[in-house]
This record gives C-alpha cells, structure tokens and sequence, in this order.
C-alpha cells in the first residue's frame, strides 16, 4: 500500500487484502515487488520481443523488431498459440543457431515443409 | 501474441463514503490508526489524514471526495488511489460496504489452560481475597479442602483429551495457597509430564503463591521442572501488610521477604513475577514498582485494582484510579524509553498490552474463560475459570463426567461482545471485549454485564499503550519482534 505501513500482525493480513484488490494491474516502469509483479511469458511485448502487433500500416514490415524472432519465443517457452515450426518432427534443428535468442535471432529462419 | 488488457470497469463513481470506525494517535512524530473492529495498526503518511479530515463532517460522495482532496493538494490520480486504498482497508466505507457479520464460536474449542486450584485453604487472611472476603462467590461448605490425587490425574487426563492438536499447553497450579498442597503439586507435575511424553507432546507449568511456605527445597523443585512463578505482593512493607495479613492479623512481609529474595536468586529457569493488588489504601505504585522491580528484583511486576463491589473500604474510587492511572503513565514513559534503547523494563501492564497489540487481537470474550482455560476446584468441580472455582452458581460441570456443554454455552453466550451492546460503539473493544467476566458478576451480579466503572481508563490505557506501540514501531521496530513471537494470550 501507499499511503499505510501495517505494524502488526492483522494489519499484514489487511495490507495482502488491499493490495490484491487495487494493484492487480501494475505499471512495470514502476518497479513492482517481486510480489506483485505479474507473470510475463517470455515472447510477450512487453519483454524482448514485440509480439504479433502490426505496424502503422496494418502489416509487419515496420515493426521495430522482426516477426521471426517472436516466433521463436513461442516455439520455446509461450503459452500463446502460435504457427511455429514444429520441433519434434520436421524442425527439429530450427532453432540449432540461435543459442541466444537476443543475440542470434537472425539465424532463425522460415521453415518450408 | 499478448493476452488483452482491459481496464477493470471504475465502479466507485457511484460510491458516498464516510470514515470507517478506527482510532487515530500520534507517536514519535508520527501518525497512526488503530482499525477497529479488526486491531489492526497501519503507519499513514499526511494525505490519510487529508482523507479523514475531509470526511470528518459527514459523508461525501465519491466525486465530491476527489475534488476536495484535489483542493487540498492532492493530484486527481493520487486521490483515486487514496480513496481507493482507504476503502479496501475499510478505513473508510461505503454505501456498498458489507457490514461485519456476527461469527458463531466454533463448535469444538480446545483447551489450552487448566487452573487447577489444589486446595481452597490459606494460610493468610487477605481482607481483599475473592475467595473468602466479602465478595465472594464461593460455596466450599461441605466440599473437600485439598485435592485428592485421583482427582488431580483425572485433571490431566481431561487437559490432555480435551486440548485437541494443540502444541502447547499449560497447568497452572493456583489456590488458597497453593502451595499448602505441595506434595500434590509434585505428583502432578510427575504424573503430567509422564503423560504427555506418552503422546510426545509438552505442558507448561505455573503456579501462584503468596510465598509464605516456600523452601529451599521448593525452589530447587520448581527451578528444575521450569515451572513459572507469581508471587501475590503488594509492595513495601507497609503496603503490603495492609491487607497481605495471618489470620491473627500480623502481617506477611517478613515472612515472605527472604524467602521472595532465595526464590528470585535460586529459580533460574523462568523469570518470577511479582502480581500487585491495588487497593484503596495501596495505590502507591511507582513506589511499589521500585521496590518489587529494583529492590527485590522481579523479573516483571503487573498491577490490577481490587475486584470488589463499590461499596468496600479498601474499594479504588474515581479519584483513586485516576491517580493510579497517572502513575501507570509514568512507567509506561520508563517502558518507552527502555524499549527504544532495547532494554527491558518489567511493566508487566504495558508489555501484555503490546504482545495483544502485536496479535492484532480482536475478541469474542474479554478472556479464555469458559473457552480455551478452565479451572478445576478440589472438588474436581470445573469452574470458568480459577476466580469461580467452588462457586455452585458458576460450575460447568464436573472433571469425572465432563463440561456441561449447556452451561458452557450460556457462559460464552452472556461474556460474547454481540452481547454487549454499551461496547459497539467503543473503539477499545478488540482488546477489552467487556472486561473480567468475574468483576462483571461481582459488580452487576452478571457476568456477561460489560464493566462500564472503567471504561474510560481502559480507553486511556489502550491509547497509551497503542501510542507506545507506534513510537516503538518509530523508533525501534526489532524490539517488537519478541511479541511477535510470543502467543497471544
């Protein structure tokens, strides 16, 4: 809470109450606690990759980040459904050059089946 | 490939808030409230206060509320979260508020203390006694004095099946003197001890003296078992031979004073504290503090008025409490000043308080009578508590057959806050719940009659207390540590 500092036991118990009923939606830029923070799967915009937005155009081009690097945070760790190579029958090496996603994600490439 | 956000619909447009029930204080600079009914004590910075001065004559709706914080100085964007904090925390509340429902007691309650009143003989004649003085409420005609061995092994039997899962629980051995009936205070504490290791489990013991029959040889015996003493004095001689008198009239101070002094030196395994009863003509009690405190050197010395109807010579008036009360303000500043440099001062008032401040304690009943405590008689007679054993108006049944479930529940109905209806709009009542359901008897002549004689010291007491709490929480927030660990009582 903001504008209280609980000091004994109870007012812990009240603090947990009210801080689940006005900040579950948080600002990142302001440094949540670990414990509010929200769950943020990897691939989301709000972290490394921009996700499936569209540019100003209403296509991809103009992303500041590119489409094939979002997908590869959906073949990895995201609960999104997503069109991603699939990687336990016919892509199995999609993914063999990208050791680090920041780093190599030019290495992923469109798989053609 | 993110999940939509979408803001949650702002349905507080439509709310009229007004303030909530709480007590605010200041303390070291800083500001406080105490929310009630829950106990709770929150910190709050400058715009709470804002918050409730804007409220403070009369309701406002929600729109109104944000404009007259944004006159005070609050951005828009601040004051919405403001208001908001503040009505989740139900420091203020709403047309939409649910208000606090009654809660039943749950159906099994399980014990945690027994008093087990070995004898109701005494070797001295306190004019002040609850048990033998003009107040009393025992009818021991015809009852055994001392209790029998069965009866106490029966005792513990009873503690041990009736305490559930409880991790911990206690005997306190009490009287009369208890400590006329030594020879079964050994047994018990034998006989418990055996039994619980049986059902690995642990019990606590104390006892309450008035010292005159100690030895060296009791001592060693209660050192060793680590079994808690209080010792019943008043003070200085002249005080405490007051009323603290043999039945010939002389008093008991020096009898007890070496025999205090061995105990203190000797018992080195729980801290002996010393319980002062004031009366009309023993209210010195800064006085009595230092002698018990500093010349005999009690651990922890705690003070309560005579229980008596108001009529009794040695019965405290207004003017009496009064100063009694200024004198408890000045060892609760002792208290204070000691806390925030770590130190322990043995106020025993003050820190009860604050270990119940720091549970956050909101109650039912004002005590475990009747509910987690009970006491036992000679009779095997079992009592609310210890101050009604032998009292056949005020028995709940008996240690062979059980609690009479229906006397029970008609003890806890009448001492129930939701009973009480001077006390709803009293924002002391967490803590107080209507006061000792024996003074009550001994006063109304019912013991679920909130004790209105000392509402407003028990107020004062509260605000100190609480105001001790917030300048330590200010100050030297590691020494509240140890209530935190301690249980409530």
């Amino acid at each position: 809470m903001k504008h209280m500092r609980a000091l004994n036991k109870k007012a812990g118990r009240i603090d947990d109450y009210v801080v689940s009923r006005t900040e579950d939606v948080v600002g990142l830029q302001d440094h949540p606690s670990t414990q509010q923070r929200p769950h943020v799967p990897m691939g989301c915009a709000l972290m490394f990759t921009p996700g499936w937005e569209v540019d100003a155009a209403g296509g991809t081009a103009g992303l500041c980040q590119p489409v094939e690097r979002d997908i590869y945070d959906c073949f990895v760790s995201c609960y999104w459904p997503a069109q991603v190579p699939d990687h336990l029958n016919n892509a199995p090496d999609w993914t063999a050059k990208c050791a680090t996603a920041t780093k190599d994600w030019r290495n992923l490439d469109l798989v053609f089946p | 490939m993110t999940a939509p956000m979408t803001a949650p619909i702002a349905t507080n447009g439509a709310r009229v808030y007004r303030l909530g029930e709480f007590h605010r204080f200041d303390a070291g600079g800083a500001h406080f409230l105490y929310l009630v009914p829950a106990g709770a004590i929150f910190a709050v910075d400058t715009a709470v206060g804002k918050l409730i001065d804007c409220l403070s004559s009369g309701e406002l709706p929600h729109e109104q509320l944000m404009e007259d914080l944004a006159a005070s100085g609050l951005m828009i964007e601040d004051a919405d979260e403001l208001i908001a904090e503040m009505y989740h925390a139900n420091v203020i509340v709403a047309n939409d508020s649910v208000p606090d429902q009654p809660q039943p007691l749950p159906d099994v309650f399980p014990i945690q203390t027994l008093v087990m009143n070995l004898t109701n003989q005494c070797n001295l004649s306190c004019q002040y006694c609850y048990e033998f003085g003009a107040d009393k409420l025992a009818t021991p005609e015809g009852k055994p004095k001392f209790m029998d061995l069965e009866t106490a092994k029966t005792s513990v039997d009873f503690l041990l099946a009736q305490s559930g899962d409880r991790r911990s629980i206690h005997i306190t051995f009490f009287g009369g003197e208890t400590l006329m009936n030594y020879p079964l205070l050994k047994e018990v504490v034998a006989y418990a001890n055996e039994r619980a290791k049986e059902q690995e489990r642990h019990i606590d013991f104390s006892l309450t003296t008035n010292a005159t029959l100690l030895t060296p040889t009791i001592i060693e015996f209660l050192s060793e078992n680590h079994i808690g003493v209080t010792v019943s004095m008043d003070g200085p001689k002249e005080m405490h031979d007051h009323l603290r008198v043999f039945a010939n009239g002389k008093g008991s101070y020096d009898i007890i004073e070496p025999k205090v002094r061995a105990l203190i030196q000797n018992h080195r395994t729980r801290p002996i504290t010393a319980r002062v009863t004031l009366t009309a003509g023993v209210s010195d009690v800064i006085r009595i503090f230092r002698h018990l405190k500093q010349d005999l050197g009690f651990h922890e010395v705690g003070f309560a008025p005579v229980t008596t109807s108001p009529n009794q010579l040695y019965a405290i008036n207004a003017t009496g409490m009064d100063s009694v009360l200024d004198q408890f303000h000045t060892l609760a500043d002792e208290y204070l000043e000691h806390a925030l440099r770590g130190e322990s001062h043995g106020f025993s008032n003050v820190s009860d308080t604050l270990a119940e401040l720091c549970q956050g304690v909101n109650k039912s009943h004002p005590c475990g009578a009747g509910l987690g405590l009970l006491g036992v008689g000679p009779s095997g007679d079992i009592a609310p508590c210890h101050r009604f054993v032998d009292s056949d108006a005020h028995a709940l049944g008996h240690i062979s057959t059980g609690i009479d479930r229906a006397k029970q529940a008609d003890f806890l109905r009448r001492g129930h806050i939701d009973s009480k209806y001077d006390c709803h709009t009293c924002w002391a009542r967490p803590l107080c719940a209507g006061g000792c359901h024996h003074e009550a008897f001994v006063r109304y002549g019912d013991t679920g009659h909130p004790n209105l004689h000392y509402c407003d010291w028990i107020r004062d007491w509260t605000d100190t207390c609480l105001r001790i709490y917030g300048a330590i929480a200010a100050g030297n927030p590691g020494f509240l540590q140890q209530f935190a660990e301690r249980k409530a009582s």
